[in-house]
Parts: C-alpha cells; structure tokens; sequence
C-alpha cells in the first residue's frame, strides 16, 4: 500500500492571517494546503441497516476533526453513489454533461465535487455480526485499476457501539494514510465543578461520553496524565493543603505518592518514561521545582531561587528539557532548563504575563497561554518553535483563553475558554481553525488529551 | 464696611473646627450672632456647631449697620466602629472573628504593604492575648488572589503570602507552631466581579479559627 506524506503532496503553505513567522510555524504543524475527499452516506443492509446513521456520522467526524482533509460538500455528489469497486464503470462514451448513468472517478474528481479522494462502501449483517467493506480511492488516478488505497473489511457487533467501532478503524486507516494519527479513541481530562465542587472528569476526543472520574468532594484540580495513559497526577485539597494525589486509570484507585512535608505540593507531570514525577513544593518557602520517583521518594531539588516556580514540563521526546513558569525576573513568563537544573533561560519575551506551556508530542513546540498586548488576566492561546523561539496567537482575545494541552496527533490543541459566556473546553486545530466546543455543562477547564 | 467674613472649611463633621475670619473698617461696634457677642474690628474664632449653622456678622457706626452671613455645613462624622472588646463568654472562634482583620496585598505581591503591617501588628498584640486564654487551638492563614494571574502561579502566590503574614506575626511574638498556612489561589474568591474593587478584595490574608 502506498502512503501518501501531505506535505510532499501538497508544499504549497497555507496563506494564514498570522506574518509569514506565523504561517511557517502552524504550516510545519499542520502541513499547509489540504486534500480533498468526499465521504457520500454508505448503505446498510439488513439489520445493519438500522445503525447506518451512527455510522456515517461517526466516520465524516473522525475525518473532519482530523484537519486533514477539506470535507467535499454532500450536496454536490453525484447521484450514483459506488458500493463496490465493481460499480465503477467506464462510460463508453464519456459524456461530461450526462456522466450519471455509471458512477466513475471522474463523477469525483471533476467540478463540482472536485475531490481528490472518495471513500466509500457499506455495512451489512454477517453471523449477527457487523461488517464494513470499507474502500478508499484516489479518484485523481486515470484508471480504476490503479485507484484503491485501501480495500478492507472490518467487524463490529451489530448495534451503535459495533457502528461506531468499524467506523473509527475505517477512518484510522485512512488517516495512517497520511501520516496522521487517529483521534478516535483518545480521551480528555478536565477539570469540572458540575457534581458541586472541583473534581477530575473524562470524556471521549469528541466531548461525547462525559462522566466524572474522581469523587473527592472536595477541590481537585490541575490534572496530568502519565504518557502511557496509566496513571493520573492532580492537586487536591482533600487533605486540607494543597498535595498531590496520584489514580491508576486502569483500576481507578490511588496509587501511593510521598508529598514532601510542605504547605503546597502542587503541578505534577510525568518523565516521558512514566518513571519521575516533576512538581512544585514550598518546602523551603518559595515554590520551587522538584523531581522524585513516582512514589515521590528520592527527592531531587532542581530550582533554587526565592521566586514563585510552577508547572514543570519535560519534553516528552529528549525526556531533558523542562519547560516552566516563573516569577524569578518579575511578571510569570516561561522558562526552559535541563532536567539537572542548568542551563536555564526565559522563553517569552518578558513582555506581559505567560503561563501553562505544553509540548508537542515531537517535543519541538510548545502551546501555552499569554496576555502579550492585552492587560493582565487577558490570556490567548500562543505556539512557539522551541528551538528558534518563532510564535504565533492562534486565539485573539476572545474571551480568557488558557491551559492549551496537545492532542496525541500533535495537530490539535484543547483548551479552556470563557468566551461563551462561561468557562468550558474547546478543542481547535493547532493553526486556530476548526473551533469546537465540547463542554457546556457547570465551569469546565484544564483539560489534558491522552491517547 | 466690610472688608471680609469668611469661614474655613465652610464643611465640617460634626465634632471639628471652622474658624471664622473677619476684617472690618470704618465700624464703632462689630459682632456676631450665635452668642459669640461683641468682637473686635478684625479676628478669627473658631467654632464648633453641632449642625449647619449661619452666621452673621453686624457692623454698626452712626450711619447705620452692614450684615453678612456664612454658613458653616456639618456633616455626621463617619460612623467608626466601636473598638470590639470581646466578651468574658466568648469562645476562640467569636474572638478571632471579632478582633483579628484580613490584611491585603498588591497585585502579584507578597510583601506587606504599610497598611497590612498596621493590622498585622494589631492582629500580633490581639493573637497573644487569645492564644493565651485558648492554649489548645489554632489559626490558619489562607492566602488568597486575584483571578488575573494564572490558576497554577497563583497557588504558589496565595502560598507565599500566607507564609509572609505567618512570619511577619511570628517575628513579633506570636508563637509560630499555633499558625497554620494554606493556599486557595484563586480558587476561593470572596468577590467574583473583573474589576479592581473585587480584585483588591482577594488580594488577601484570611485568618480562620481552627
């Protein structure tokens, strides 16, 4: 099978409202000018039949979220719509003013649909069984010979669970095409006040299947997920001072952590091996950064400064630079040293207040929040290029805009905005487009996206 | 005749002083109603009405008599709270609610602006006086802040002004192992508009009995 890279397809970038510093940056990210795939409604036959809706909606999102793909408008599809490769057939008289009597690759590939890709199929019943045949064709090819991509058949059960399943596989298979990683599957956590007090709450990629994972009653606040995805690190008032707790996701329970003897243990995050956990103590007065096993043995003090230090974060590729906010030159801005401690320098440029960085999964950008050209508490999503300390705004004050966290495609950022009236969590392609909302419910923040 | 009556300040509250000032010329006798009687040509007296008051100067000689008047305003003095004198009964929760104030901070400050170290040091003197009758109980210091800076640095902020008020006591007596300190951030304001009427208020301080 034949990947195709998008960025050697397409080198063309973008042309976004952000200089030419901007545009590069969000470009190298999510890779410029993008192709297009029509996705018409598949069939379901027999009793696959009744879950073809859950299906197809499921599927055109995968793929939309993505930010792959320009989505081909449905209107305009022809009104033969393939089920099979058999169906396409070569019109013996090609005819481009009445081309629907076979469906064929130029019924996509010419105006109006103007795609580059189709996928298309349908689902049937097989041993009470869902099944997908699942096709996908570059319809740019001259030849139906030389069209498929992929040809594949897929099992689920046979109701919307089993719908949405070979729905996600189909759509991951697709985007493996592109180099890009499925979002289907992944989970965020948030933080959200809608049980009455602050807790941890979980939810599908797509703000589907929200449900509230811990129930301290109490604060519990600031969550970070061990890169494997087994473990959950948070700061709770449970106790009464602020200290860290740490959940297996897998079980559920708490996990042993050894919190310093300190007013405030707070901002835990996870060694790219899952091995040490980084975080913030008072122990010795001021908030300064620590490093300690996952159990919280082995302490290691790192900064050392009479400043206010949070939100250490290790790249998650070199598993050695930290990322970090501190108060240490005036005004909170972001830092960057070694995991030793050394080697320390200001990131932001000092200007405003900035807080909240994340790295990229590739661990060569960093999202985070900043009141650059706004007044105080004024914060708007930024992305900075590490290594030569290029940014760009990818939200532009609309409303307080904080805690950006990458999504495990490293194309995608969630976030926390007020600009719906009330905090809640929007997800946006890592270029600020393709803006969602996926909370509404209570106040909703901090959220965290793990495979 | 009258070269001037004035009076300064022409608003008082009630209690204060507004001196009167005149300069006549030319006059036999010169006085002034509200039983201040006969005065000199030219003077200054100060008065202390209980209430917007007019008064009127006369000036006499033989050919007739001149007035004029001012008006001193009296404004109700600013109600001030009785200094609270807690009583014998009180408990140790009543006696800290009572005598012990929040004290407040600058935006993105832990230090002890002049008149948070005037409340600190009547709270110190007030502290040692209830620790000494509730031997057993505790105060914690929360430490609060304003809703601009972000959620995690204000932890660590809220920390470190509870840790300042806790040392600024300790360093005058107050014993140290009867002081607890805890952060809110900006997780628990008392105040939830955006402007800096309610941002000052979180700035803060808290103390609450244990």
């Amino acid at each position: 099978m034949k990947n195709f890279i998008l960025p050697c397809l397409f080198a063309v970038a973008a042309s976004l409202a952000y200089g030419q510093q901007g545009a590069d940056i969000v470009g190298r990210i999510v890779g410029g000018q993008k192709a297009v795939i029509a996705i018409p409604d598949f069939r379901g036959a027999g009793r696959a039949g009744n879950f073809a809706a859950t299906f197809n909606e499921t599927l055109f999102s995968d793929i939309d979220q993505a930010g792959v793909f320009k989505m081909a408008p449905k209107s305009m599809f022809p009104l033969n719509v393939p089920q099979r490769p058999e169906d396409f057939r070569k019109p013996l008289q090609y005819d481009p003013n009445n081309r629907t009597r076979a469906p064929w690759l130029l019924d996509w590939s010419e105006p109006p649909v103007s795609s580059d890709f189709l996928a298309f199929g349908y689902t049937a019943e097989q041993d009470n069984q869902m099944v997908l045949f699942g096709w996908l064709f570059n319809v740019r090819q001259p030849e139906v010979s030389g069209a498929q991509v992929i040809g594949k058949i897929y099992h689920g059960s046979l109701d919307e669970e089993g719908a949405r399943k070979v729905a996600h596989e189909f759509a991951t298979d697709i985007l493996r095409q592109f180099g890009v990683e499925s979002l289907a599957g992944s989970k965020i956590y948030f933080v959200s006040n809608r049980s009455g007090s602050k807790e941890i709450w979980v939810m599908d990629y797509d703000g589907s299947n929200q449900k509230q994972f811990t129930f301290y009653k109490n604060l519990v606040t600031m969550p970070n997920v061990s890169p494997d995805g087994t473990r959950l690190a948070f700061t709770s008032f449970a106790g009464g001072a602020p200290q860290i707790v740490v959940h297996s996701l897998e079980t559920g329970r708490k996990i042993p952590f050894y919190n310093q003897r300190a007013s405030m243990n707070a901002t835990a995050a996870f060694t790219p091996d899952g091995k040490q956990i980084i975080y913030s103590s008072t122990a010795s007065g001021w908030a300064q950064l620590y490093r300690a096993n996952s159990d919280g043995s082995k302490l290691e003090r790192l900064t050392n400064t009479r400043s206010i230090e949070v939100e250490p974060k290790i790249n998650p590729k070199t598993g050695n630079e930290i990322l970090f906010v501190s108060g240490r030159g005036g005004p909170q801005q972001i830092y960057k040293m070694n995991i030793d401690g050394t080697d320390v320098t200001r990131l932001t440029t000092g200007e405003g207040e900035a807080s909240n960085p994340s790295w990229n999964p590739q661990g060569s950008h960093m999202a985070f929040a900043w009141t650059r050209g706004y007044s105080p508490g004024n914060w708007n999503i930024f992305i900075m290029d590490v290594a030569t300390r290029e940014y760009v705004q990818l939200t532009q004050g609309a409303g307080r805009n904080e805690n950006p966290t990458w999504a495990p495609d490293g194309r995608h950022v969630v976030f926390s905005s007020n600009r719906s009236g009330s905090m809640q969590i929007w997800s946006m392609l890592a270029d600020g487009t393709q803006l969602r909302q996926l909370t509404s419910a209570g106040v909703n923040e901090k959220p965290v996206w793990t495979k | 005749m009258i070269a001037f009556f004035t009076a300064e300040p022409s608003t008082i509250e009630r209690g204060q002083a507004s001196v009167l000032k005149w300069d006549v010329k030319g006059a036999d006798t010169v006085s002034i109603n509200q039983g201040l009687g006969t005065v000199s040509a030219s003077g200054n007296r100060s008065v202390f009405p209980s209430s917007t008051t007019s008064y009127t100067l006369t000036a006499s000689n033989a050919g007739g008599s001149v007035t004029e008047s001012v008006t001193v305003n009296v404004t109700a003095p600013a109600v001030k709270e009785p200094p609270a004198t807690p009583a014998p009964s009180d408990d140790f929760g009543t006696m800290v609610s009572k005598l012990i104030q929040d004290i407040y901070f600058d935006y993105d400050k832990s230090e002890m602006r002049e008149d948070s170290r005037a409340t600190l040091t009547k709270n110190a003197d007030a502290l040692k006086t209830i620790f000494g009758k509730f031997p057993n109980n505790t105060l914690t210091i929360e430490g609060h802040c304003d809703e601009r800076g972000s959620a995690e640095y204000n932890l660590g902020l809220g920390d470190r002004r509870a840790t300042a008020t806790k040392d600024f006591l300790t360093q005058l007596g107050v014993s140290a192992d009867r002081l607890r300190t805890i952060s809110y951030g900006k997780e628990r304001p008392t105040c939830t508009e955006s402007n800096e009427g309610c941002w000052s208020k979180n700035r803060r301080s808290h103390f609450v009995a244990q």
